[in-house]
């Protein structure tokens, strides 16, 4: 069964205790001014911003069909079973391809170190396969950021907006966007006024298909274009041996 | 020996030296210290610049191959040789591009052994492995007439054939897999240069790249190396880029109107300049100028419309990979000086690396045979490309 987050912006508080527990788990420095900034960097996976009063957090979706996995050259990224997507620093060449390709832009980059490593939130996959919750989820006092199976956590979020329409703006951001995301967005606000992409700009295609298509040309490609250019060279080349032939013979005539 | 200080090379050591200065920066002070690139622009010139446009620039290669060896055109076949050479120094060059450009490029060799099949990064890197080796032995048969080795001469003979299909397939792919790379970014990446045809579109541009600069290459070297400029030959390839830039050109029109965006590019805005720009030097200067015959005849017309076109061409290329990001992420991205003059320093190399290999290898034919003539051995004339010319009998 997919795991999933699903965060209810409405019942965030803004404490920031996410964002702690997150780089506790991720053994990420945090203070007073890493807790003061309000982007993610490759020192904070997770972030709550405040707007008018409002919440909002954000962190790495783990898309159901990454396309940071399909991406990367070297398969650095992969798509867990319970839902994380998670990130194998050994294979990593530092293309940042990922960064790119991430519709979210999540991967963010050590810049500063030499022997750089992509960061992002992992969703905690070591706990969530050992049956816990992740960080964030567990340490959420008020239950804005709820961890679950992702079908629980759809149904509940519909029946919040059900019960409460006045309250929500009545979508579920992640539930088709870019075919599906494990993280679950409830909010009174638009989301894209805290940087996420608008829903009709990423649409609900998931993104490794856009690339998926021509990759999926590429085997048959292969043998046919070789087939085109080897036959082009044979003809052609089989007209100059020809025409080579013909001359010799006639040039044997003359001098006989 | 003694080495006379001219202004180029004056420009070469200081070129050279700024561009050392900045690689220590890059590998003991890390990407961040020597670049402009951050976490909303995590590709920045030297992926735009040193490998989008570095392949594009090395197109030449199979272009005129292609030509020579499927569609025989022979009055071609003195310009293969500098072609392949193009080509060849092109793609280690932007190896040498790559390694500046990869965060963990010491793990490079990851490529062999984690694929993953479905990155079109990983279509991109086995092209530049493969294909790199393919032009390694286009490019052999060089050396060994320089040392008159006959034996691996008659080897390449033999697999000559099959290295012309297997550059021209890998070429396809890789050129066309470049522009596939920005097809997962469908709402990063402005409409004006987010199309599902980008793969199509690089292509079909490499190729008008291929042959302008063999016109500019073959140009430069006269000039440089004062040899003799064959004017049927850069006739040829001026028709060519004529017709190649009119189909670009028409591709180009017809994506705009298929995706309805024909009046939004005509619209004044920061893209649009761009755009403006990159379409007047790729396609209306050069093709206005080939359409006077006056221009088609005349080298140092050719000259100039192989230029614009290549500069336009480079607009494209940083276009797509710079300048259309630009509104998505919101700021604008500049490469700091250190990023500029790794790039100059990767471009000083190639120039002096071409102009080693005319000075020590038969890559024109005059060289060819002067190179023959004093060693006086073969049974069979050598001439320049006899080698490839009688590839496949």
């Amino acid at each position: 069964m997919n795991k999933a987050l699903l965060y209810d912006a409405t019942m965030c508080i803004g404490c920031k205790q996410c964002e702690s527990a997150c780089a506790q788990q991720n053994k990420l420095p945090y203070d007073d001014t890493v807790a003061a900034e309000s982007v993610q960097s490759e020192h904070k996976y997770t972030v709550v911003m405040t707007k008018n009063d409002k919440f909002m957090r954000r962190l790495c979706m783990h898309c159901e069909h990454p396309a940071c996995a399909s991406a990367c050259p070297v398969g650095a990224f992969h798509k867990t079973k319970e839902g994380p997507v998670v990130y194998d620093v050994w294979k990593c060449i530092g293309c940042r391809y990922c960064m790119v390709a991430c519709a979210f832009s999540q991967p963010k980059y050590e810049w500063g170190s030499l022997n750089p490593r992509v960061r992002k939130c992992i969703m905690c996959p070591d706990r969530v396969v050992a049956g816990k919750q992740t960080a964030c989820a567990e340490i959420c006092p008020t239950g804005a950021t709820k961890f679950g199976d992702r079908d629980d956590l759809i149904k509940e979020a519909q029946d919040r907006i059900r019960q409460n329409p006045s309250t929500y703006l009545p979508r579920i951001y992640g539930l088709n966007e870019v075919g599906g995301t494990c993280v679950l967005i409830l909010s009174s606000m638009k989301v894209e006024e805290y940087g996420y992409p608008a829903s009709e700009k990423i649409g609900d295609t998931p993104m490794p298909e856009y690339t998926g298509r021509v990759m999926s040309w590429v085997p048959d490609f292969i043998p046919a274009w070789s087939l085109v250019l080897g036959g082009i060279y044979w003809i052609s080349h089989r007209r100059e041996e020809v025409a080579e032939a013909e001359a010799e013979e006639k040039k044997n005539g003359r001098e006989r | 020996m003694k080495i006379k200080l001219t202004f180029w090379r004056v420009v070469f050591i200081v070129i050279m030296s700024l561009g050392l200065y900045s690689s220590f920066v890059r590998y003991f002070r890390g990407l961040g210290a020597v670049s402009n690139m951050t976490d909303q622009f995590p590709w920045g010139l030297w992926i735009g610049f040193d490998c989008l446009c570095g392949v594009m620039l090395a197109a030449g290669g199979f272009c005129i191959v292609g030509a020579v060896y499927l569609f025989n055109v022979e009055r071609l076949h003195s310009v293969v040789r500098p072609a392949v050479l193009t080509a060849f120094l092109g793609y280690l060059l932007f190896i040498v591009g790559l390694l500046f450009d990869l965060g963990r490029p010491w793990y490079i060799w990851h490529q062999l052994i984690y694929m993953n099949p479905h990155s079109v990064m990983f279509e991109v890197g086995m092209c530049v492995m493969t294909y790199t080796t393919v032009l390694f032995f286009e490019f052999l048969p060089n050396v060994f007439e320089r040392f008159d080795l006959q034996a691996p001469i008659r080897w390449i003979k033999k697999i000559y054939p099959v290295l012309i299909v297997l550059g021209i397939l890998l070429s396809t792919l890789h050129q066309s897999s470049l522009g596939s790379l920005y097809l997962i970014m469908p709402s990063k990446l402005h409409p004006f240069w987010y199309t599902p045809a980008l793969p199509f579109l690089f292509f079909a541009s490499a190729v008008a790249v291929g042959l302008a600069m063999t016109i500019f290459e073959s140009t430069q070297s006269a000039k440089a190396f004062g040899r003799h400029l064959e004017l049927p030959v850069l006739v040829t390839l001026g028709g060519a880029l004529l017709v190649a830039l009119w189909v670009n050109a028409l591709l180009r029109f017809e994506d705009y109107f298929r995706r309805g965006l024909l009046r939004e590019i005509t619209r004044p805005s920061y893209e649009a300049y761009f755009l403006w720009l990159e379409l007047m030097l790729a396609f209306v200067i050069p093709i206005t100028m080939l359409s006077f015959r006056k221009v088609r005849l005349s080298p140092n017309g050719l000259y100039l419309a192989s230029v614009i076109s290549l500069l336009g061409f480079i607009t494209n290329r940083l276009n797509v990979s710079l300048i259309g990001f630009e509104t998505y992420v919101g700021h604008h991205y500049m490469p700091k000086w250190t990023e500029f003059s790794v790039t100059l320093m990767i471009i000083a190399m190639g120039f002096a690396l071409f102009g080693l290999a005319v000075k020590y290898l038969p890559i024109f034919p005059e060289e060819g045979q002067a190179v023959q003539r004093r060693q006086r051995t073969k049974p069979e004339p050598l001439v320049a490309t006899p080698v490839l010319g009688h590839a496949g009998d």
